[in-house]
């Protein structure tokens, strides 16, 4: 028995090598996405341009702005009046004023002791960004509150990502979608090429079995995949400064189960299609949309509507993305996440399991 | 034994009869030719064989293993070359030939004796890539591919579709060459000069076979006297023929017509009605392969 695998293995990596454009896309476009998610695209409060409103500028108002100063991730651009709030905010100058009312320092002092008082603090938002809106209302709350009242009826406090970060929130995301999308593509075109160039009718007519095929064709995908997984993860700890508490050996041990899992996927696809187009269609355009909609990345699962919550039970990102998540930002262990581990495993094993039985050693 | 035999065997897609009830047999060592136009069924027939297809019916067998239930057997010891260029374009020549040796388990220098004739007039090109060499280069290189690992059958589906002349004539030579060696070769090709240097074809059409014959035996099939006719208007002289008395049939003919006659005509007679013809010329011609296909897909 010569080594008919290996040589097959070779073959393949040879196909991969020389196709120099899908190789530097395949390398680039999770890079390009993680850094466009993990900075451009963000949520978090970062250089918010404040104004304030504060007709008398007692100690208590005083101090409050001190805070505000002081603080990284808002700009403090100087007193205004209240008149010119309104231009600030519409010219984009600032994004929020905050106005103090004149009896704040006495209202503070009576919160202090426990009496109920109106509002002592206005927050005027330009709320055209929402997300941005949002957040930056919640975090300015929460700086101000702390000087306003001790006493206050509430207190907000953010766990595991108090800046609320939006790399967080996003880098567990992007990993289950492009590990699903590169993955799944790569070898359901690789394999779809080989039926659409006739090179599958010269493979099939030997003694090769089809599983080797199959196995010989993973194997290449599955290391460019892993070379992916490590780009990922170094951008994601030393970039975007993401806490991996968890344990990066978790970490890894998880993505390696799903990488595995999208690989089978590309070849289930490979299984049902008959043109390179048609598993790029596949591959991309109607996995796309689940994988965004349906995993968590852009809404929270508990979001959705019912139906769609039952849909997202077979999205396999979901079931990643949830268990990355507890990893890398609540730094939990992976035993912490083993029924997303199980249920990942599973839909592995089903996928190969039909993908074997489907993929046909005859033509039809 | 033979080394091919098909008996009665079926393949229908949809509404369409690819290949009906076919029934052939092909000697070992024999260079067996199928000989149709697009559409015959040929294709076809090389996929149930090398077995990538299942028969709807019939059955057939490849050097003593059956299609159906040895199709094990039957890939490791056939070669293929499907009609289109089925190998990777993106891998070099000698990457290629290495590939499809490792697929069938054996190393090229254990083959090298049989390829060497091919793959010496491609050797040079060794680190050119598959798809950058030229049509004639691709035949030769996916012929090579085929034989790395001595099959005793080899399928040739349309070597010479899309090559030169030259090449085509030095391709024919190379099969004469492989079947000296032992190797039974079944090669379709739908061009009917071609047909001669097989030693046995089958006429086919519509997923039919027409007639299994040598080339002389088909040839000598063709009883009827055949002429071939030339006039200045081919056109007309075509229809008025074919109205003419004791004419079977009359078809366009490379350069000239060929008229079939049957027991009524007279040379005489058809010569003095036909005179008004500007350049009107009549002579006895040999049949080829080709009338007898024609006359055969009439009947």
């Amino acid at each position: 028995m010569k080594n008919n695998f290996i040589s097959f293995v070779k073959k393949e990596s040879l196909h991969i090598l020389r196709d120099k454009r899908t190789m530097l896309i395949v390398m680039l476009i999770p890079v390009i996405l993680m850094i466009l998610f993990g900075f451009a695209i963000s949520t978090e409060v970062n250089n918010v341009n404040v104004a304030i409103v504060a007709p008398h500028r007692s100690d208590g108002v005083k101090e409050a702005v001190e805070r505000l100063a002081s603080n990284d991730y808002f700009t403090f651009l100087g007193y205004i009046d209240e008149e010119q709030a309104d231009e600030y905010l519409r010219s984009g100058k600032v994004t929020a004023v905050i106005v103090f009312d004149t009896e704040y320092d006495r209202n503070v002092a009576l919160a202090k002791s426990g009496v109920p008082v109106k509002p002592v603090i206005e927050l005027i938002l330009d709320a055209s960004n929402v997300n941005t809106a949002g957040s930056a209302a919640a975090y300015l709350q929460s700086v101000l509150l702390g000087s306003a009242s001790e006493q206050a009826m509430f207190e907000t406090r953010m766990l595991f990502n108090p800046q609320m970060k939006s790399a967080y929130n996003f880098v567990p995301g992007i990993m289950g979608a492009i590990f699903i999308l590169v993955c799944a593509m790569m070898t359901s075109v690789s394999i779809v090429r080989e039926k659409e160039t006739g090179t599958m009718e010269v493979l099939l007519v030997s003694p090769v079995r089809p599983f080797k095929i199959i196995f010989a064709k993973m194997i290449p995908y599955f290391t460019i995949s892993c070379i992916v997984l490590v780009t990922i993860l170094m951008l994601a700890r030393y970039l975007l400064e993401v806490p991996m508490s968890g344990g990066v050996g978790g970490i890894f041990a998880l993505s390696l189960l799903y990488l595995v899992l999208s690989l089978s996927l590309g070849l289930f696809v490979s299984t049902i299609t008959k043109t390179q187009v048609a598993a790029l269609l596949i591959s991309a355009m109607v996995m796309l949309m689940p994988i965004l909609m349906l995993s968590g990345l852009l809404f929270p699962i508990e979001n959705l509507p019912k139906f769609f919550q039952a849909v997202s039970t077979i999205v396999p990102a979901r079931w990643y993305i949830d268990a990355i998540r507890k990893m890398m930002i609540q730094g939990l262990p992976i035993i912490a996440v083993w029924k997303d581990c199980i249920i990942l495993l599973a839909m592995t094993a089903l996928l190969l399991a039909v993908s074997l039985k489907k993929f046909n050693d005859k033509l039809e | 034994m033979n080394a091919i035999e098909v008996r009665k065997i079926s393949k229908s897609y949809g509404k369409l009869k690819a290949v009906n009830e076919v029934s052939l047999e092909v000697q070992e060592g024999e260079l067996f030719g199928l000989i149709g136009p697009d559409g015959a069924g040929k294709t076809t027939l090389f996929r149930l064989l090398a077995t990538l297809i299942a028969p709807d019916s019939g059955s057939a067998s490849l050097a003593g293993y059956d299609i159906v239930k040895e199709y094990h057997a039957i890939r490791s010891c056939v070669g293929y070359m499907p009609g289109r260029f089925s190998l990777y374009p993106d891998l070099t020549v000698e990457e290629n030939l290495n590939f499809f040796a490792a697929l069938f388990n054996v190393t090229v220098e254990e083959s090298y004796d049989l390829v060497a004739p091919i793959y010496k007039q491609i050797e040079p090109f060794r680190e050119r890539r598959a798809g950058k060499l030229s049509g004639g280069m691709k035949q030769k290189l996916a012929l090579s591919c085929a034989l790395i690992h001595r099959p005793k059958v080899l399928f040739l589906d349309e070597p010479t579709t899309g090559v030169d002349a030259v090449s085509r004539k030095e391709f024919w030579d190379m099969l004469q060459r492989l079947k000296e060696k032992g190797i039974t070769i079944l090669v379709s090709t739908p061009y009917m000069d071609e047909a001669s240097r097989c030693d046995r074809i089958a006429l086919c059409n519509e997923g039919r076979i027409l007639g299994i014959d040598t080339p002389t035996g088909i040839v000598n099939g063709f009883r009827s006297p055949l002429y071939g006719i030339k006039a200045k208007n081919m056109f007309a002289l075509l229809e008025e023929a074919r109205k003419a008395r004791g004419v079977e049939d009359c078809y366009p003919f490379g350069e000239s017509h060929h008229l079939v006659a049957d027991s009524e005509f007279n040379l005489d007679n058809f010569k003095k009605d036909f005179d008004g013809f500007e350049g009107f010329f009549i002579e006895p011609v040999e049949p080829t392969i080709e009338d007898m296909f024609i006359k055969l897909m009439k009947q």
